[in-house]
């Protein structure tokens, strides 16, 4: 496409708040999604303390937390709603902005060789929608009668129904908020395709993409072909809440509507809606684990391949959140076997991310340590996955604290450790400075101990039949095992208080740090082959791009990397 | 790790519980595994003095079978997992057996709501009898339950029967159970249903023969 899109901004409006740079988009997703990230942690801290200290008042929060016992005291509906907007936020305004938002946007238009994203306008659009979204989302906790409360997943009809949830507007705001949410990713989608698919620098075949840049593109169609019919049902659940129609409620006599058709359109897009948040974490891994092992990605095309199979399966796997919901029972096994068969792919990709390390000359540095601890702990997430895909097992085990441990155990991991990784990794190039590798270490320790610590407990809680999105313990069976309940609390603590490290780094870094050299990690993309951060349109030149992106330690040549872009030399032919 | 989860009393429970084990076997070793080949690699290719890596692209397919047979193995393990899986799911929610046990569980803001059809086995009808919170139904006989809600979606969830089952408006759900062991276990609502869904709390009572002949006697009198 041609040159020079856009002239460069000179007045500070335009070139900070609204840019149509996709760097300084990209920038803008980050700061979002991260301030998100710390309330929706904090909501878990309150949640927590509710669970572990039930009823007593939550420890720093009497100034934003009154309830009807008295301030700082957290009461079964405000609980609710708390719980409603962690899931939420964590989802759809953490993951999302940053995963996608952040490193899509950043990422995808400099590892392609491109000025900029291809409807650069759009993608400001598409920001300041989110913008807008989560002006809802937030103003939807300030309601009377408060924030919805009736789970991210928002079953009806307790979110249908006022008398049921005594939740009034918040509802409505929470659907208006995801809406919005929805068409802003949908238009990010289209975006980062046509960006990705007509935008490449001369040479830049698809099989010489970055895996990055292949995952966010397998993102992109995942949330683009799922969201549909959940946008069909949340006009529906609206209708239901704020103008008394019964798509959803069944009447009395047996007529109207059934909740059970909310499930399906919900997990037809929820499930993907999983992998579209996982996929840039792996993404991440991909580009990081072959830079600071010096060797080549194991095995490519497997792993697309994979990524693309598990994509497909997630479309014929979203029954398995409802395997005791009441649908047909014969439906069930099917569903059960695509969903244990999506181990397969998986390990596919984990195996050739772990083989990517053997025979290589590792460097522990901080985005390394963060992508190792992002495959170890994903592990876990995705072996608990298969008690919850048998069915059988998933009777006992559906609805309690495993099931929380489990998921949490598979996003954790990608979203948050992979969106470290990424963080770590890319940082000296969005914003050209070197963070510091001390705090960096300390920073990945705090968070990984204290995590683990945190869903080991609520695993064992899980498997002593702890149902989830309760207020507090309130049956006899589990009152043993309330002990583990405060210990995960005090991980939970733990991990928040283990997020100040990495912000003084950054605070400290961006004021004072050294400036970065342009290609820190000697990586071989073509995001590095620029300055650090990239001028304006990021490229003095389009590059050609004469190989693929992950040729280290290539025998005969003279260093243990090669750009993608490097003229050919006498002993390495292109 | 037997005391892992809570006492098991219901024909099925054991099977199910065994499914459980066999994942848990598999998934350990495969977790151990792989943890493993991680740990190795951090310390076997840790950056020493002048180390090399090698350059291994894994597109071949010797190379790529590296990942391939164990995603193979995975395969064929999923499959076993299906199997026992299958089987024990089958057994609980296949055919309900026969049994002239019926009771009624109908969830509700904010407790169970029991009614057991009488001496003519028959629902809606004077000598039905309702009890809340309280399930009663003797030993070693299946017992047909017809679950249901009156207002927002509930889940029938007895931890001891390893038995979970959503309730839902507008319609009624047929399950059923045979309890081996005597005793009282509580029943747990495992769907939020509203701000006081931590409240509901229900019984169920599994009498011995001569205990639910006196619970039936004192119910509907001795004719």
């Amino acid at each position: 496409m041609e040159h020079a899109i856009h002239p460069e901004p000179t007045t500070f409006i335009r070139k900070h708040v609204f840019s149509v740079d996709h760097k300084v988009i990209g920038r803008q997703y980050l700061i979002l999604g991260m301030t998100w990230a710390l309330l929706g942690g904090l909501m878990a801290y309150a949640i927590r303390h509710q669970l572990a200290w039930p009823m007593q008042k939550v420890t720093g929060a009497s100034l934003f937390i009154n309830g009807a016992a008295g301030p700082g005291i957290i009461m079964p509906e405000a609980y609710n709603a708390l719980l409603t907007m962690h899931g939420t936020i964590m989802v759809f305004f953490v993951a999302m902005p940053i995963l996608i938002g952040a490193l899509g946007n950043f990422l995808v238009p400099l590892m392609i060789g491109a000025r900029d994203m291809a409807f650069p306008r759009l993608n400001m659009t598409s920001f300041w929608l989110l913008c807008a979204a989560s002006l809802v989302l937030l103003s939807s906790m300030f309601l009377p009668g408060g924030a919805a409360g009736a789970g991210w997943t928002s079953y009806p009809p307790l979110s249908a129904r006022t008398e049921y949830s005594t939740v009034q507007l918040g509802q409505a705001f929470w659907i208006l908020a995801l809406a919005l949410e929805f068409v802003s990713f949908l238009m990010g989608g289209v975006n980062l395709l046509t960006t990705a698919i007509t935008m490449r620098a001369p040479g830049m075949t698809m099989m010489r993409l970055p895996l990055m840049v292949w995952m966010q593109m397998c993102a992109a169609v995942l949330f683009m072909l799922s969201v549909g019919p959940t946008i069909a049902g949340a006009i529906l659940l609206l209708l239901d809440s704020v103008a008394g129609t019964s798509f959803f409620v069944p009447n009395a006599d047996g007529t109207g509507g059934d909740p059970l058709l909310w499930q399906h359109l919900f997990w037809f897009f929820g499930h993907p809606e999983v992998y579209v948040i996982l996929l840039p974490g792996v993404g991440a891994l991909c580009e990081v684990l072959p830079t600071f092992s010096r060797k080549p990605i194991f095995s490519y095309k497997t792993i697309l391949w994979a990524t693309i199979v598990a994509g497909a399966l997630s479309f014929v796997v979203w029954a398995h959140h409802m395997f005791v919901s009441g649908m047909n029972p014969l439906m069930v096994m099917p569903f059960s076997v695509t969903t244990i068969l999506i181990s397969v792919p998986f390990t596919l990709i984990i195996f050739a991310l772990i083989g990517t390390m053997l025979g290589g000359s590792i460097q522990l540095t901080t985005p390394m340590l963060f992508a190792v601890g992002t495959i170890a702990c994903f592990i876990v997430g995705g072996i608990t996955g298969i008690f919850l895909g048998s069915a059988a097992v998933d009777m006992y085990m559906h609805d309690t604290y495993f099931v929380v441990a489990h998921f949490h155990y598979t996003l954790f991991p990608t979203v948050i450790l992979g969106g470290l990784t990424a963080f770590y990794f890319w940082f000296p190039m969005m914003f050209g400075k070197v963070l510091n590798k001390p705090l960096g270490h300390v920073h990945f320790w705090l968070t990984v101990i204290s995590f683990n610590v945190l869903f080991m407990a609520l695993f064992r809680v899980g498997l002593g039949g702890h149902v989830r999105r309760v207020y507090m313990s309130n049956y006899d069976y589990v009152k043993p095992l309330q002990g583990l309940n405060i210990v995960a609390t005090w991980a939970t603590i733990a991990m928040l208080l283990g997020q100040i490290p990495s912000l003084i780094n950054i605070a400290w870094t961006l004021l004072k740090g050294k400036q970065a050299p342009d290609n820190p990690w000697n990586s071989n993309s073509l995001e590095w082959q620029t300055s650090s951060p990239p001028p304006h349109e990021n490229f003095k030149e389009i590059p050609t791009v004469r190989r693929g992106p992950y040729e280290y330690s290539v025998p005969g040549a003279e260093e243990d990397w090669i750009a993608q872009d490097a003229e050919p030399t006498s002993a390495v032919s292109g | 790790m037997s005391n892992w989860f809570p006492p098991e009393i219901s024909t099925f429970g054991q099977e199910i519980d065994a499914v459980f084990w066999l994942i848990f076997w598999l998934g350990l070793g495969g977790f151990i595994i792989a943890e493993g080949i991680i740990i190795y690699a951090l310390i076997r290719f840790r950056r020493g003095s002048g180390r090399k890596a090698e350059y291994v692209t894994g597109n071949s397919w010797r190379q790529a079978s590296w990942i391939l047979i164990p995603g193979a193995i995975v395969l064929f393990l999923d499959l076993a997992v299906d199997f026992a899986g299958g089987h024990a799911y089958h057994m609980v929610k296949g055919e309900l057996p026969a049994s002239d046990i019926k009771v009624r569980v109908q969830g509700e803001q904010y407790a169970w709501r029991i009614t057991y059809p009488g001496p003519d086995g028959l629902f809606d009808t004077p000598d039905d009898r309702e009890t809340l919170n309280q399930l009663h139904v003797p030993i070693h006989r299946p017992v047909h339950v017809y679950l249901r809600s009156k207002d927002v979606i509930h889940s029938f969830f007895v931890p001891a029967l390893r038995l979970k089952q959503d309730a839902l408006p507008g319609r009624e759900i047929p399950l059923w159970f045979e309890a081996d062991v005597s005793g009282v276990y509580e029943i747990a609502c495992a769907e939020l249903c509203g701000p006081n869904h931590y409240t509901m709390r229900g019984f169920l009572n599994v009498h011995t023969a001569d205990e639910y002949q006196a619970w039936v006697s004192e119910t509907w009198g001795d004719n």
